[in-house]
């Protein structure tokens, strides 16, 4: 780009801390931030699988992080993570056909990410705690 | 005087035309049946045992899956960060590194899992 014409005086378009916050706008934020949590969650699954492939002892100490209260937080937070970016990535999808781009599809979208992300992860844990017999 | 067609062969500023959207959307459809996959593996595994673990991976269903989800997600994340960097960091400089950063960090999470299980199902 040239130089000359950046540096001029231009008016700038208002930015994000000129409106008023809305949920559309906020689902647009946390499908980034989502998306980012689960490249670090990412970190997680190779640091266990390199784990299970170097030997029991290396295993030993991830399953102890992983069964505890901070590991299984993050966990928990990962697979969050992950459901709401593919919920919200679907909502994506639905978009690029020219379809649900009206404002009342936009707002159902946003609720059906938030309660639909929030509802499978915490019925999945349910059914992980149930399989190991913790009920 | 730049015809339509000439400004098109130009392909945007990128001069990759859409590639990196196309791209982003076919991983994006890939990782909805893997992620699904992932998720339901990490919750049946909770507290699960070294031989349990090794012999799920080892699976050769589990094992295809596992990998095409990390390549899929790997080239996912690439892509990903680098739209929120070039958003966010403005320093030509700073945005350079963090993106080559970012790249090193998909390409390395990608490497380290793909050996992990190429190395169990093989057993060795």
């Amino acid at each position: 780009m040239s130089h000359g014409r950046s540096q001029a005086e231009r008016p700038l378009s208002p930015h994000l801390q000129i409106y008023r916050p809305m949920l559309t706008m906020m689902m647009s934020i946390a499908h980034r931030i989502s998306g980012a949590a689960n490249a670090v969650g990412f970190l997680l699954l190779t640091w266990w699988l390199v784990a299970i492939a170097s030997g029991p002892e290396a295993y030993a100490t991830v399953s102890q992080f992983f069964g505890s209260i901070a590991g299984r937080t993050l966990l928990f937070l990962f697979s969050w993570a992950l459901i709401h970016h593919m919920l919200g990535g679907i909502r994506h999808l639905i978009w690029d056909t020219g379809y649900g781009l009206d404002k009342t599809s936009i707002e159902v979208f946003a609720w059906a990410t938030i309660i639909g992300s929030i509802a499978l992860t915490v019925l999945l844990w349910f059914a992980g705690y149930w399989l190991m017999g913790a009920f | 005087m730049a015809t339509p067609l000439a400004r098109v062969r130009g392909l945007g500023s990128a001069h990759k035309g859409t590639e990196n959207f196309w791209r982003q959307r076919l991983t994006a459809i890939v990782n909805i049946p893997l992620t699904i996959f992932l998720v339901l593996a990490i919750v049946t595994h909770l507290g699960a045992s070294y031989h349990e673990m090794r012999s799920f991976i080892a699976n050769p269903a589990v094992a295809i899956a596992l990998l095409a989800l990390i390549l899929s997600a790997a080239l996912h994340m690439r892509i990903g960060l680098k739209e929120i960097i070039e958003d966010y960091v403005h320093g030509e400089g700073a945005k350079i590194a963090a993106i080559v950063l970012a790249t090193i960090y998909a390409a390395g999470i990608a490497l380290a899992s793909i050996y992990a299980i190429v190395k169990i199902s093989l057993g060795s």
